[in-house]
């Protein structure tokens, strides 16, 4: 965290100050570590082993927070007794569908709802990333469920957790991860003894946790671990992440995102989606409890902004408009699409995949075989430029006289040349006013959208297509400023608020959202930030004269609530759980909730409210059903739905490791999304044979000198010169086995690259005694490319694309490979340097990865050491992209 | 009339220096266990003060690519990586004697490894923003031949760059090696202390863009009582090593107008264990010159009416 | 320490000392720390300039003296060559001095202030008067050679005097000029150069009145010299003695001054300035030899002047001289309290 977001750290330090423990886990010691009380080293991408560990820790030791469990955890519910754990099914649960690679989670519901079930193991799920529009939704669950109050039951949540977690010992712990026992155990009593009646923690996390291919369920662990100490809905309670870079949690609320709209609406699927009516049911599930009700309101609203006038009830307010998904438009498909000529034209904003997503070479491919490129950056970025100096113009594969993408570069404003909103992880919206002019042609983001917009308005004026309906009806009538006619941040702000059709009043709740077409909403879970015409995310009150949650400063969504859930704060009955973390409470003599912060409740249920026989919606919600937005009210210590990969996290091992999974026969998440495509491969992991060809785990993570791809700091002289070449970081141990020396060369292999890299010798990497053998870890940044001040190879080069089920996100944060002293070979060489590898590792054309582990896959490694290379590589190893 | 200690001894700088007016004596004090290296100061500061660009070498010092204190880079983390601590007392197995309590290295003991996990048990990767340290006796300021370096009314020390000819004296004067000579300028450049920052109120740069408090602004006073107890906080809480560097008044210069709270010695971190400001040796040697000049011309008389030829 | 796959941390920690190569030392230090083994000061920035300034400027002071001494004892032939090197070496010494500022031409911010705690400053002040003083002496030398009448007739008749006033001048000055260089090095950080104050003025008066001694040895006819041998022997006795001391007295800083290049110059320097010495006593018949002497006592000056400017140097860019001296202050503080 002081390495990626030394501001945020502050906060760590100040409470280290006070007193504070620091406990760090990485795989290497980082300037976090430097100022953390213990450091725990972790084999990279074992964290669901040390996670469970904790699990195992409460739950054995009874150190959970009992009372809140009860309450508002569905601990206590019963699940089907169709449901078989990895436990039985030595590391698959019940349900596999070997054949889509996906689970049928019929037998994962509770007791007596197993027909309910709305994934049925197609893997459509998977293509659309469905997971991710959970991520405020919570499942449906039809009818209320059973459930024992003792916990006792065999079938309870809360045995079937024991027993799942159960072989996540700290011996298991120390031979997974690598971390000593005594430590995990340190760790594990620091975490409880600060949570309960009386404490909270806080778990913050980043993307060294997401980029797995079991992502989710490393945020599913910790998820279970605050659940269960009581630290959700509680004040410095919470689990917060802690994004990449400024509004990464504004771009997901209002998506970049090819499966939701704004407010986490689904994006229509084209098969199930047909009508308005089959759209929002499946938003809403008719008959549920929760605020999730009233999603017919907020879809008519958001169509309603997009279409004004045009859109009325009796059309559907446009919804055929609503363009449809077909199956996965993730990023890594498009990028293999466009390696295989299916998509023509390309529009980068402020990303720069050449050098900042995994398997650059089929990034860099990929955008040589389009007929256009858009760049809208800071400065010229690779993703700009690979056209005339990416490594494979190197290596001849791609031809700059030949290359047939045209590229548009525009210059783009920064964040202090233009004003709008940041959304950080709070939620929290805060407006930021322009400071300067933008230089030179340098134009914001909503300046180029509102006259690109504009523009293809003006050509198409008249057009009698119904296909141009879309974009012709769409309200587009923002104010404009300045001698470049830039559009009102404010006039947008407003729209997302929403406002009243009639009058244009703005909203000040989301509840005000109707389905009539009387109510135009951008974006529902902003509504209020604009309430009473006034920019609410401008609001910059003194800490020092508001108490200490600062609601008037800045905004967070919804309803500018600070905590999400905060009903948990109190107890089932309503009073606060200690003096000492008293948040919302149950007024009595007032007949309300009250407290600090916006209460995440109806304001008048009172805690003894009981649900009508046959109630939904909002009114099926009971006073003590502290997590208003899932659908039995209860937190999800086991998910019946949802996650696409298991109702429990389970460790499995990377996509590529060196390692034997020591916890289960299966090696690696059986759901896992791989794509089968030429220019795409996965490092041989035991027990398939060859994997010895590739024995060392890298790493990749950010330098505080650094931002993300390069493309901000690479080109500005301070930062530059700070960090001014690419390096990799090895231990003592690994430097004396591969013969490499500190400030040497050195280049690494993997199955899609070679990089090379200074060498940085450094005691901050250690090997680690992991299942009786040693493993040797290297750590590098990921900035460097071939544009700025100061370049250098790209990490992100050596991984292959492999993905988490749920969200589609890369599993970027391990791989493995091979180290080698000296520069790597430049030109068609290099090529031959990793078909070399390539072919002593078994990864042929016709190999398929092992998505389901059998010991027919085991074998040993029969290429032997690094030194049996055969110069002679065959031509049809080069399989790569081929069409570039 | 000049102060007595106005070559060396405890003094306040800016009313020796003339101030009729002068100000609280400012300064920083740099608290390096809460150091994270972002090296923000360093970037706020070459920002700020328009300092041009120090060099794109990769240095292998850690992560210290700047290397130290130069005319390009008034800021510099050092970055220094300690596989063992300094005392050797900590060492023995079960020693109740804290060594530094920073963190574990893991206890697993590999190959090539087996002196115990005890000699893991104590890395420290130790950093340190360093900085000019606008001393009370400064000796940059003191052999300055042109008045180009002057006291400010803060206490600071400050070089002006429109007087400043480039004679190059101040840069071996400095007990600390801080200021230096830009190549291709020829004249002299180092920390203002932010003079203009301070001038309308402000903060300097780098104490501004501190995320961690590390680097505190303030006047040296109170600074200097912060820092005691910030000493004696982390002695109670088992960091017998931490301990103050520059503070004292009666040091070798008089004190530190920016000073540290340091976990090793000095000199690990590349500071001087004892610095003094030459001229305190001045009127000695001035005493030996006029001695040695006497002699000489004593030596020339002798020459011409000693001899017979 | 050598081993290729020693981590950051452990490379550059500790030195061992006494790797100058079997010479022994007075302070042995075990073993000290620095950071990745970067020097602690910034070594002068000063170029060769300065160091050759250190011999013109002491030139042009002991010739000084030994045109003064002629002027005074009637002998024209020291007097002659004594102004005429004199104006000479101070006009080399200006041109060195304002070479080697960062910006040339801004030498006049010299004259801006005169601060006693600047040895810089004071030796501007002391050049200011010393130039012109040397100047006027030695454009005296000119005089027979004006034109009787007119103008200049007035110059021919005016300029002996005048020469006679800034020759007193100069040589009134010219210790000053020798000795306060000395003070200039030693007023810095440079361990080897600020240790050794209390000998550097020596060193360098004695420098300057050999170089000036070889100045006369190689103008003046025999008969004249006799004045020049004995400043001869005089400054090379302070020469050798402050030489031998700052080799010898410093301990772990008097290394620098017998090691590598400047122990070599000043080696050169001890060797040449004897057989000045003794070729200016023995051949005080033969021109020639005392010619060669006198060129040898020069030759030694240039060694002297930049030995001792090289050794300082030396000294501050190896952050042992820094630590060890210091670290034995702290911890000989440390016991005795």
């Amino acid at each position: 965290m002081a390495e990626a977001h030394p501001v945020g750290f502050q906060w760590v330090m100040e409470a280290k100050r006070r007193g504070a423990k620091v406990f760090h886990v990485d795989p290497r010691f980082t300037r976090t570590s430097a100022v953390a009380d213990s450091y725990l080293p972790i084999r990279a991408g074992t964290d669901i082993a040390l996670l469970g560990g904790v699990v195992r820790h409460i739950l054995e030791n009874e150190l959970d927070f009992r009372e809140y469990v009860l309450a508002y955890t569905n601990a206590a519910t019963i699940v089907s007794d169709q449901f078989a754990d990895t436990e039985d099914l030595d590391g698959l649960f019940s349900g596999y569908r070997p054949d889509t690679g996906s689970y049928d989670t019929s037998s994962w519901q509770y007791a007596g709802h197993e027909g309910h079930a709305e994934i049925t193991g197609t893997g459509k799920e998977r293509d659309s990333a469905a997971g991710l529009r959970h991520e405020s939704h919570g499942m449906p669950v039809p009818a209320p469920a059973q459930r024992d109050e003792t916990l006792q039951h065999p079938r309870c949540v809360y045995q079937i957790l024991r027993r799942h977690f159960a072989r996540y010992t700290p011996e298991m712990v120390e031979r997974v991860c690598g971390i000593p026992q005594d430590k995990f155990l340190e760790l594990a009593d620091a975490w409880a003894a600060n949570s309960g009646r009386e404490r909270t923690g806080a778990l913050v996390y980043s993307v060294g946790w997401t980029q797995h291919s079991v992502g989710v369920q490393y945020i599913r662990t910790g998820a279970i671990i605050q659940t269960l100490l009581g630290n959700m809905g509680r004040p410095g309670g919470g689990i917060l992440a802690l994004r990449g870079h400024a509004s990464i949690q504004g771009s997901t609320d209002i998506p970049t995102l090819y499966n939701l709209l704004p407010g986490y609406l689904p994006m229509p699927h084209h098969a199930d989606h047909e009508t308005f009516d089959d759209w929002v049911d499946s938003i809403r599930h008719p008959g549920q409890k929760g605020f999730w009700g009233d999603s017919r309101a907020y879809a008519a609203s958001l169509l309603k902004a997009y279409w004004g006038d045009a859109a009325t009830p009796e059309n559907d307010f446009c919804y055929d408009h609503l363009p449809r998904m077909t199956g996965d438009h993730g990023t890594y498909q498009q990028v293999l699409n466009m390696i295989d000529g299916k998509i023509r034209g390309y529009f980068l904003l402020g990303q720069n995949p050449a050098v900042g997503s995994a398997h650059g070479r089929a990034q860099r491919l990929g955008m040589a075989n389009l007929d256009w490129l858009v760049v809208r950056d800071l400065f010229l970025i690779e993703s700009a430029t690979f056209w005339k100096n990416s490594p494979e113009v190197a290596t001849g594969e791609i031809v700059p006289e030949q290359c047939r993408t045209e590229v548009f570069f525009l210059p783009a404003a920064s964040h202090v040349e233009k004003e709008g909103t940041f959304t950080q992880t709070q939620r929290l919206l805060q407006w930021r006013e322009k400071a300067v002019d933008p230089p030179g042609d340098a134009r914001s983001e909503l300046w180029f959208f509102y006259h690109l917009g504009r523009r293809l308005r003006e050509r198409l004026a008249g057009s009698p297509h119904p296909r141009d309906r879309a974009l012709l009806d769409l309200t587009w009538d923002y104010p404009t400023h300045g001698p470049h006619a830039e559009p009102s941040a404010e006039a947008v702000l407003r729209e997302i608020n929403g406002y009243e059709v009639a009058t244009g009043r703005p909203l000040s709740a989301f509840t005000q959202a109707r389905d009539d077409g009387s109510t135009a909403i951008g974006c529902w879970i902003y509504t209020g930030v604009y309430a009473d015409g006034v920019n609410q995310a401008a609001r910059r009150r003194s800490r020092h004269e508001q108490d200490w949650v600062a609601a008037q400063w800045g905004w967070a969504w919804p309803a500018n609530r600070r905590t999400l859930y905060n009903r948990a704060s109190a107890d089932p009955q309503g009073r606060p759980w200690s003096e000492r973390k008293k948040y919302v409470w149950w007024d009595p003599d007032a007949g309300e909730w009250t407290g600090y912060d916006v209460p995440d409740f109806e304001k008048t249920k009172p805690p003894t409210y009981r649900p009508p026989e046959g109630a939904s919606g909002v009114a099926a919600i009971a006073g003590d059903d502290a997590f208003v937005m899932q659908g039995d009210g209860k937190a999800w210590l086991y998910a019946p739905s949802g996650v696409l990969d298991g109702p429990l996290p389970a460790h499995y091992e990377p996509a590529e490791s060196p390692m034997r999974n020591p916890l289960y026969g299966q090696q690696a998440n059986p759901t896992r999304k791989v794509y089968e495509h030429p220019v795409n491969s996965v490092n041989p992991s035991p027990p398939e044979a060859h994997s010895a060809v590739f024995p060392y785990v890298f790493t990749v993570s950010r330098l505080t000198e650094h931002h993300t791809a390069g493309g901000m700091s690479r080109t500005v002289r301070p930062l530059a010169e700070l960090q001014p070449e690419m390096f990799v970081e090895v231990s003592p141990e690994l430097a004396a086995e591969a013969g490499l020396t500190h400030l040497g060369w050195a280049h690494l292999v993997s199955g899609r690259a070679a990089i090379e890299a200074k060498v940085l010798v450094t005691d901050r990497l250690t090997p680690l005694r992991v299942d009786g053998r040693i493993i040797h870890q290297l750590w590098l940044p990921y900035h460097f490319g071939t544009e700025g001040l100061v370049t250098g190879d790209s990490a992100n080069d050596l991984f292959g694309i492999t993905l988490d089920p749920n969200v589609l996100i890369q599993e970027s944060k391990v791989g493995t490979c091979d180290v080698r002293p000296g520069r790597r070979p430049t030109g068609p060489a290099l090529l031959d340097l990793v078909a070399d590898y390539r072919r002593r590792a078994g990864i042929t054309p016709q190999r398929r990865v092992p998505i389901v582990t059998t010991d027919a896959a085991g074998g040993g490694d029969a290429a032997g050491s690094t030194d049996e290379r055969s110069p002679q590589a065959s031509a049809d190893e080069h399989d790569g992209g081929g069409d570039a | 009339m000049p102060d007595a200690n106005s070559l060396y001894g405890p003094l306040d700088p800016a009313p020796d220096a003339g101030w009729t007016d002068a100000q609280p004596r400012m300064g920083f004090f740099t608290d390096t266990s809460v150091c994270i290296g972002c090296k923000a100061c360093e970037v706020a500061c070459k920002e700020w003060n328009d300092v041009p660009g120090s060099g794109l070498d990769l240095l292998g010092m850690s992560y210290d690519n700047t290397g130290a204190l130069t005319a390009n880079s008034w800021r510099h983390v050092a970055f220094v990586e300690q596989p063992r601590p300094a005392a050797p007392a900590a060492d023995a197995p079960g020693s109740s004697v804290a060594g530094p309590q920073f963190l574990g290295m893991p206890g697993a003991r590999p190959p090539g490894r087996g002196t115990g996990a005890e000699t893991r048990s104590d890395f420290r990767w130790l950093m340190m923003s360093d900085v000019c340290k606008h001393c009370t006796h400064a000796a940059c300021l003191d052999v300055c031949p042109t008045g180009s370096l002057f006291r400010t009314e803060f206490g600071t020390v400050v070089v002006q760059e429109d007087i400043c000819n480039g004679c190059g004296y101040c840069i071996p004067a400095c007990p600390y090696g801080v200021i230096d000579q830009r190549k291709g300028d020829g004249r002299a450049w180092k920390c203002t202390l932010c003079y203009d920052r301070l001038g309308a109120g402000g903060t300097p740069a780098c104490a501004q863009a501190c995320p961690t408090e590390s680097i505190q602004y303030g006047p040296l006073d109170e600074l200097r009582e912060r820092a005691a107890h910030r000493v004696a906080t982390l002695h109670e809480r088992g960091v017998p090593q931490a301990r103050l560097y520059g503070h004292d008044p009666t040091d070798g210069v008089g004190g530190d107008g920016a000073f540290f709270l340091l976990l090793d010695d000095p000199e690990v971190y590349g500071l001087p264990p004892d610095p003094v400001v030459t001229t305190r040796d001045l009127p000695r040697m001035w005493k030996r010159a006029g001695l040695a000049a006497l002699a000489m011309a004593a030596a020339a008389v002798a020459a011409f009416v000693g001899g017979s030829s | 320490m050598s081993a290729p796959h020693r981590p950051v941390g452990d490379r550059f920690r500790r030195y061992r000392s006494g790797r100058g190569g079997g010479e022994q030392l007075t302070v042995p230090p075990a073993e000290f720390t620095s950071y990745y083994g970067r020097p602690i000061l910034k070594p002068p920035v000063w170029k060769w300039d300065i160091a050759a300034y250190l011999f013109t400027g002491g030139l042009a002071a002991g010739s000084s003296l030994l045109a003064a001494g002629g002027q005074l004892t009637g002998r024209p032939a020291l007097r002659r060559a004594g102004r005429v090197t004199s104006l000479a070496a101070v006009t080399a010494s200006a041109y060195f001095l304002v070479n080697d500022l960062g910006r040339p031409a801004r030498f006049h911010h010299m004259l801006r202030v005169a601060k006693p705690t600047s040895p810089m400053s004071v030796g501007t002040w002391i050049l200011t008067v010393f130039g012109p003083a040397a100047g006027v002496a030695a454009v005296a030398e000119a005089a027979p050679w004006l034109p009787e009448r007119g103008v200049l007739g007035v110059g021919r008749r005016l300029l002996p005097a005048a020469g006679r006033a800034a020759g007193l001048v100069a040589a009134a000055t010219a210790p000053a000029l020798a000795t306060y260089t000395g003070v200039l090095l030693a007023g810095t950080a440079v361990p080897s150069w600020h240790e050794a104050y209390p000998e550097l003025p020596t060193i360098f008066a004695g420098s300057a009145l050999a170089s000036g001694a070889g100045v006369g040895l190689l103008a003046a006819p025999c008969a004249q010299a006799g004045p020049a041998r004995r400043m001869a022997v005089a400054g090379a006795a302070l020469e050798l003695w402050g030489a031998h001391r700052v080799e010898t007295r410093l301990g772990l800083l008097s290394e620098p001054y017998r090691t590598g290049v400047p122990g070599r110059l000043l080696r050169a320097g001890r060797t040449l300035t004897a057989a000045g010495v003794l070729g200016a006593l023995v051949g005080r018949r033969s021109r020639l030899l005392s010619g060669l002497s006198g060129a040898a006592l020069l030759a030694a000056s240039v060694a002297t002047r930049f030995g001792i400017f090289h050794g300082g140097v030396a000294s501050a860019r190896d952050p042992k001289y820094t630590v060890v001296p210091q670290r034995a202050r702290v911890d000989r503080r440390a016991a005795g309290s």
